[in-house]
């Protein structure tokens, strides 16, 4: 009965009792706390507490470190740090994730692509309004107007991605063309050009040569369609139009195709897959529609390529694709500190020393007009004047398309009839303008 | 003091006619009546952590989920108003949810049946005597280690339609090249080898797991019967490692209806190419979630009818790997009315037995219908013998 292997009974009992407590305390410490950090620290501005900002960024902003520390020269109680997500998608999907899940964990600067706009400015109470009468006038108006919702202003703007065409000089020097910037922006057709001219030229490009004109038919495409101010809605109700009856987009369609298949102009590559990456390699094509931006990654894929230059020049005056804001969740904990923040980071003299550390072409006026913007050579691109050029298009930029919340979903079917006409090569552009209609019904629009 | 049940039990083994004579029933105290439930209680408590975890972060999600899917839910707006089955009718009108169906299904049999007859093969040639075994058993669990992504853009290099290392390959013998992003069929193919290049070794490991608690006598036996290896392969291992294969292809099931990463991963756009070729169901349910449409509330119907169908595959799944023949004990493959025969013989001789004192000689073995599958050493199958 009594075993003489096994403890006595009283201390069974009292070893029994406090491994109950214990497991019984550790449940409830579990349960306690958690909830104590929420209170303290809402806006606390211009007070000596310490607090730490978090600034959520992705590719490259330009924001170096050596530029976050010198706000602590007028700001010696804030420590900013910095976080960078690889691809804008993680950026975008962490932030209306944390958005639908009330704000946890979202940083305190949260910047934003112009394209995620449309769906975030429908629920502009997600955002704190950072309008501020000091900082009238330092962006371009189009600039404000795209981050402005429901009578706030949801972004300070930081790049903009104002176009001009990437040539290779060297392949139209094998084709006969003229392949110095100037002339080049002269042969496709100067402060007057239009699409017609930019796709005529490249009939006679690839008559003399074996690259394509273009990279693909989507992103030209792109730059025409940014140039409509109410493609595919109506700027007053936010409404979609009719597919079947919008004849704007289908004529641009029609000339796309044409170009791109017809006088075979493209290359057929979706921009950012491999084929495209390997197209920079095999010579794939001569000309890219170029927002500022896009310098980087060119010069990335064209290891071991000299001949990229840049012309002055775009097709139907100015365009501009891309542009980041700096947007400040209202659900974050130091809001008036962030808006602060943000305005230093936007200001023209950080964001000229970001330009000159990424590249990314500043939205801000002064900025733009700054001494080393307008003397900022590209190396790679045969020293061209990148900071002129891209502020002489930028000015070319007459304002920004309406873009509602319907604007992406219609151009994903557009896009999508593109692709299978001129990537995949498996329909010819009328029925895949067919396709195209049949998704624009199943949106239900 | 609390003690088992062979101490509480033995009052009542000895029965009434061990009773001592003298006093009334022995009272069963509290301690004794604790101990009791103690002994039943407590292997429920002992696994009720993971119950009570899995409560939190499985079936709250699941019910919540189905919450979600019958009300109308923006993902920045919230909760709408309750639509009640509206969402399910939406979704199952969707050309595209039945083409991701499609998608989905046909990468799912590309991937998994390959996937799990690989496996098989593998491990049984990992099964033998190696030089450096372990060395290779490690290897095959390689790609299953290298992070999905990057096994996306290796994978993505080789199968660009354009420029891409397998066309060039293709071009060289002066074979046509593929259309991997353009084609469907191949598409689903490209997709199928990135999925099985990652599990294939993972599951090879598990079969071979296996197969090394098969024991090694059944495997003599075979050899003195005159099995070769691939006869012992199907006859002996398979049916050893039943289980193990049913395990393996309800896991391939699940996860095979849910493939996401490499198809998110196989264009730039990640939504299944410009015709859907290639979008899977779960593919489509992150893009009405989170893509231009933030429909919540949609994307748990479609999360729910997936979990439907999965349940549907897995059981079929589950009952066509059934049919392996095994060795164990199934179901009676003696009749009923033989075995009452046998046992009624059995009784009556240890009865006669005990009267005389003499030990029952085993009696007939059983009928001629004995369950398929290698021959267990024969000690173990007569009824009637005394252990």
């Amino acid at each position: 009965m009594r075993s003489s292997t096994r403890p006595a009974s009283r201390t069974r009992r009292l070893v029994a009792t406090t491994a109950g407590v214990a497991s019984i305390a550790l449940a409830l410490t579990a349960c306690g706390s958690g909830s104590e950090n929420e209170e303290g620290g809402k806006d606390k501005a211009g007070s000596d507490e310490k607090i730490t900002l978090t600034v959520a960024t992705f590719n490259n902003f330009g924001y170096t470190d050596e530029l976050l520390a010198k706000y602590k020269d007028t700001h010696p109680n804030v420590t900013i740090e910095h976080v960078t997500a690889a691809r804008s998608e993680d950026a975008r999907t962490n932030l209306t994730t944390k958005l639908a899940a009330g704000g946890e964990g979202l940083a305190d600067i949260e910047a934003i692509e112009v394209d995620w706009l449309p769906e975030l400015k429908e629920y502009p109470d997600l955002f704190e309004d950072l309008a501020d009468p000091a900082l009238e006038g330092r962006w371009l108006d189009w600039k404000v107007e795209q981050a402005t919702a429901g009578g706030k202003l949801i972004g300070y703007g930081t790049d903009i991605g104002p176009e001009a065409i990437c040539y290779r000089a060297d392949l139209f020097e094998a084709a006969g063309l003229p392949s110095d910037r100037e002339k080049v922006a002269e042969l496709l057709g100067g402060e007057n050009a239009t699409w017609e001219d930019y796709f005529n030229v490249g009939k006679e490009f690839v008559a003399e040569s074996d690259s394509a004109w273009f990279d693909g038919a989507v992103p030209t495409y792109q730059g025409m369609i940014n140039q409509v101010t109410d493609a595919y809605e109506d700027p007053s109700s936010g409404d979609a139009k009719d597919l079947t009856s919008n004849t704007v987009v289908k004529d641009i369609y029609d000339q796309v195709v044409a170009a791109s298949v017809d006088d075979e102009l493209s290359a057929g590559l979706e921009q950012w897959s491999d084929d495209w990456t390997a197209g920079f390699q095999k010579d794939a094509f001569a000309t890219m529609l170029c927002p500022a931006w896009m310098t980087g990654p060119i010069e990335e894929r064209s290891g071991g390529i000299d001949g990229w230059d840049v012309a002055d020049v775009f097709p139907g005056g100015g365009g501009n694709w891309g542009g980041a804001f700096l947007t400040v969740p209202a659900s974050g904990d130091n809001t008036e500190a962030a808006k602060e923040l943000a305005a230093w980071l936007t200001d023209p003299e950080q964001q000229i020393a970001a330009f000159e550390s990424a590249g990314t072409f500043p939205s801000q006026v002064d900025a733009q007009a700054s001494e080393q913007v307008q003397s900022f050579t590209n190396g790679f691109f045969n020293d061209a004047p990148v900071g002129q050029i891209f502020s002489t298009r930028a000015q070319a930029i007459e304002g920004a398309p309406f873009k509602g919340k319907h604007y992406f979903s219609v151009h994903q079917t557009v896009q999508d009839a593109l692709l299978r006409v001129d990537v995949a090569k498996q329909q010819d552009g009328e029925t895949a303008w067919g396709g195209a209609l049949k998704d624009f019904a199943a949106l239900g629009l | 003091m609390a003690v088992l049940s062979p101490t509480t039990s033995t009052p009542e083994r000895t029965g009434p006619s061990h009773r001592p004579s003298s006093g009334p029933p022995k009272r069963v105290g509290f301690s004794q009546r604790l101990g009791r439930w103690d002994v039943k209680v407590s292997p429920y408590l002992y696994i009720s952590p993971f119950f009570v975890l899995f409560a939190l972060t499985g079936l709250f999600p699941l019910l919540y989920t189905a919450y979600v899917s019958v009300h109308e839910w923006n993902l920045l707006g919230g909760q709408g108003e309750f639509i009640g089955l509206e969402n399910y009718l939406a979704v199952l009108d969707q050309p595209v949810f039945w083409r991701s169906l499609v998608n989905t299904l046909s990468i799912f049999l590309l991937s998994s049946v390959p996937q799990v007859v690989l496996a098989l093969g593998i491990a049984a040639l990992l099964d033998q005597n190696l030089r450096a075994a372990t060395f290779w058993r490690m290897g095959v669990l390689v790609p299953y280690i290298v992070a999905p992504v990057a096994v996306s853009m290796i994978f993505g290099r080789m199968f660009a339609d354009q420029y891409g290392f397998i066309n060039a390959m293709l071009g060289l013998v002066g074979l046509d090249p593929v259309g991997w992003h353009s084609d469907r069929f191949a598409s689903h193919v490209a997709i199928a080898t990135i999925v099985n290049y990652r599990w294939t070794g993972y599951n090879a490991l598990i079969f071979l797991a296996a197969m090394q608690a098969v024991p090694r006598e059944l495997y003599e036996a075979a050899v003195i019967d005159g099995a070769g290896r691939v006869r012992q392969f199907f006859s002996v291992t398979v049916p050893q490692i039943r289980a193990t294969i049913i395990f393996v292809v309800i896991t391939s099931t699940i996860g095979g209806l849910q493939i996401f990463d490499e198809v998110r991963m196989y264009d730039a756009a990640g939504l299944g190419g410009p015709s859907k070729n290639w979008m899977t169901t779960v593919l489509y349910l992150y893009d009405v979630a989170w893509g231009n449409q933030k429909n919540f509330g949609r994307a748990a119907a479609v999360a729910w009818i997936l979990f439907v169908l999965i349940l549907a595959i897995g059981m079929v799944n589950f009952f066509v790997t059934r049919r392996i023949s095994t060795s164990g004990p199934s179901g009676p493959k003696v009749s009923r009315r033989r075995t009452k025969e046998l046992l009624a013989n059995a009784r009556a001789a240890a009865a006669a037995g005990s009267a005389t004192g003499s030990r029952v000689p085993p009696s007939a073995r059983p009928g001629p219908d004995r369950p398929a599958g290698p021959t267990p050493p024969p000690s173990r199958r007569t009824p009637g013998e005394n252990r």
